[in-house]
């Protein structure tokens, strides 16, 4: 369901340029649990970014759902991201306004869907992640865990086809991290394609697959635990 | 995106940064309230001087001897010749038109008035009984002078509410002869006190018929001849048959200067709304200013939000709906700051209504109308930047916050 073909992205730093990945060839099916391994600037983030075309490949084809990314407009971009694509962020990045239900419940307000289908939503997947009884708390009275598993909720509101969680355990002690996990392996479980990537070797070794990337380059793809 | 979640997601985000808000609210209420108020000041005075001219009468034609040019002094002229007087028959033959509803031919002097051993010096007016329709006066006790022959001498004045008080004190006036110069005359009406006036002080005047004006005063000439036309349409042709009449009678000499109050009051008009839109465009400057504040502020209000609009982008929100989201936090602001403004000039212009009473001081439809357009307009044009910077905004750098 995702197949990257011969993708470059280069950044110009000063005068140089920086080939952030390189010749990056990917075939990804439907309900695979794959981790990105590798150190700071390997290109890790550059691809998950691509993937969640929140960025433009330099050079290169990417389809997503044998659709063309490519080739799309703006707007075919931003639906595309709104429908078929969930983001996990490290530092959560909820809207410290809102409440828990209200952040959860902002792509479907983003697709103009009508209240009252909105509100029957939020409330399965806040009980389906156990935090019914947080709906109408903000942010910040929150823990760690809680927030990261709103988000979680949040990028799953839409049901996309892909959750791309970019080191979601980065910012949280071991045990809120390991119920992360759990959550995003329990989602796994139920069909959606995840994409973790991570500096935590313990994480990388939960998943069916694993990347290693180095320079911008995929140096090795183990399927199997 | 449904527009009730747009609207709500902008207030949420408006009244989260209240400070802020009200920094806008205020500048845009400042201007469209002094948009208002100034427009509404300018639009009294026009209208207090209008007032002003009305009571002097309406449609109103002014016949005054003499003419307000040089002629040449050539060889044929002959020096010295000074203007021929406008007499009791120049009004006659003036008052033929069908156009004219009144006409009043007006003698002015100064004279001594008298009863028993009280005297002061009185502004004399001689004319006739059309005289207090004409100019809109009012009586406040018995009868003005009687409609008859011009050339009848009758002994009998009206006098202003001032005599009144001065000269006869706490006595009956009506009925009493007060005698002017030689001659004495039966007091038969007395003048309601005029609110207002421009020239002449009625309260301090004695009217009798024209015919004893010009025997007391010693001169068959007279000081004006005001006529009264059916409408405002009508009077060009009465000026022309004014002009034509008198210059026949006169001997082909155009010796007469025949003025409208309308002229006057017109240039006024045109004086006082020029004042008008000046001030207004003046305090129009003040909604661009706001226009600024409502830019700079949004434009800090975008930067502050990079990581939350990098976000929305994330969650699949287009450039367009990003726009739209500023865009309508900006209009909010701009109408609840307008709205603000147009309640502080209601209440600001009723306020000076209440310390000025003779102001008519009422915010023009037009200047409230403009003020308000102006506001949502500079509003949305000040805020298309912040929105444009917001929604071209690169959604990777900016979850980055950067």
């Amino acid at each position: 369901m995702i197949r990257l073909e011969q993708i470059h992205r280069d950044f110009e730093v000063g005068d140089q340029i920086v080939h952030a990945l390189n010749d990056i060839n990917l075939d990804i099916a439907h309900g695979e649990y794959l981790s990105v391994m590798g150190p700071s600037g390997s290109g890790k983030s550059t691809l998950l970014n691509i993937i969640g075309i929140l960025d433009h490949a330099t050079s290169g084809r990417y389809f997503l759902n044998e659709q063309n990314v490519t080739d799309m407009d703006e707007l075919a971009e931003s639906r595309a991201r709104n429908r078929h694509i969930g983001f996990v962020f490290q530092s959560f990045h909820l809207v410290p306004r809102l409440t828990a239900a209200q952040n959860i419940e902002l792509p479907l307000v983003l697709a103009g869907i009508a209240p009252a289908l909105r509100r029957q939503k939020v409330q399965q997947v806040l009980e389906s992640l156990s935090l019914a009884d947080r709906a109408h708390h903000t942010p910040d009275q929150l823990s760690g865990g809680q927030r990261q598993r709103v988000a979680i909720a949040r990028a799953t509101i839409t049901e996309p086809s892909v959750l791309l969680a970019d080191e979601p355990t980065g910012n949280l002690d071991q045990k809120s991290g390991s119920e992360v996990i759990v959550t995003l392996e329990a989602l796994n479980q139920r069909g959606i394609t995840l994409i973790v990537v991570t500096h935590d070797k313990n994480i990388a070794d939960r998943s069916l697959r694993s990347l290693q990337m180095v320079d911008g380059r995929v140096v090795s793809d183990r399927h199997g635990r | 995106m449904i527009a009730s979640d747009i609207i709500a997601y902008a207030w949420q985000s408006l009244s989260r940064h209240r400070g802020r808000s009200l920094l806008m609210l205020i500048a845009m209420g400042i201007s469209v309230a002094s948009v208002m108020l100034l427009t509404a000041l300018g639009e009294g005075a026009r209208r207090y001087v209008h007032d002003e001219f009305a009571s002097l009468g309406t449609n109103l034609i002014i016949v005054l001897p003499g003419r307000n040019e040089t002629t040449g002094a050539g060889l044929n002229a002959m020096p010295g010749v000074t203007p021929r007087d406008l007499t009791l028959d120049d009004a006659r033959a003036l008052a033929r038109h069908s156009a004219i509803t009144r006409i009043a031919p007006l003698n002015v002097g100064a004279v001594e008035a008298s009863w028993q051993n009280r005297k002061r010096e009185i502004t004399l007016l001689g004319s006739t009984h059309d005289l207090l329709k004409l100019r809109h006066w009012k009586l406040a006790a018995g009868q003005f002078l009687p409609d008859m022959e011009w050339e009848r001498t009758t002994p009998v004045c009206v006098i202003g509410k001032k005599i009144r008080d001065e000269i006869f004190g706490p006595h009956a006036a009506l009925g009493q002869w007060l005698r002017l110069g030689q001659n004495r005359y039966r007091v038969i009406g007395i003048m309601a006190s005029e609110g207002r006036t421009i020239g002449l002080d009625v309260e301090e005047t004695v009217i009798i018929p024209v015919a004893s004006a010009q025997s007391l005063l010693n001169t068959p000439s007279l000081f004006r001849i005001l006529i009264e036309t059916s409408s405002r349409g009508a009077m060009p042709s009465v000026i022309e048959f004014a002009t034509a009449v008198i210059r026949e009678r006169h001997y082909g000499e155009e010796d007469v200067t025949v003025i409208t109050q309308d002229a006057v009051l017109q240039t006024f008009d045109r004086i006082l709304s020029t004042l008008t839109y000046a001030v207004g465009g003046i305090a129009a400057i003040s909604l661009v200013v706001a226009g600024i504040l409502i830019m700079n502020v949004m434009l800090v209000a975008v930067s502050q939000r990079t990581a939350e609009i990098g976000l929305l982008k994330a969650l699949g929100a287009s450039r367009q709906q990003i726009l739209r989201l500023i865009l309508t936090e900006a209009m909010l602001m701009s109408l609840v700051g307008a709205t603000a403004g147009f309640v502080i000039g209601i209440f600001g212009s009723w306020g000076i209504r209440l310390a000025f009473p003779e102001l008519q001081v009422y915010p023009p439809f037009w200047a409230i109308l403009t003020s308000l357009l102006v506001a949502l307009v500079t509003g949305l044009l000040f805020s298309l930047l912040p929105a444009g910077k917001a929604a071209g905004l690169d959604p990777v750098r900016a979850l980055q916050g950067r």
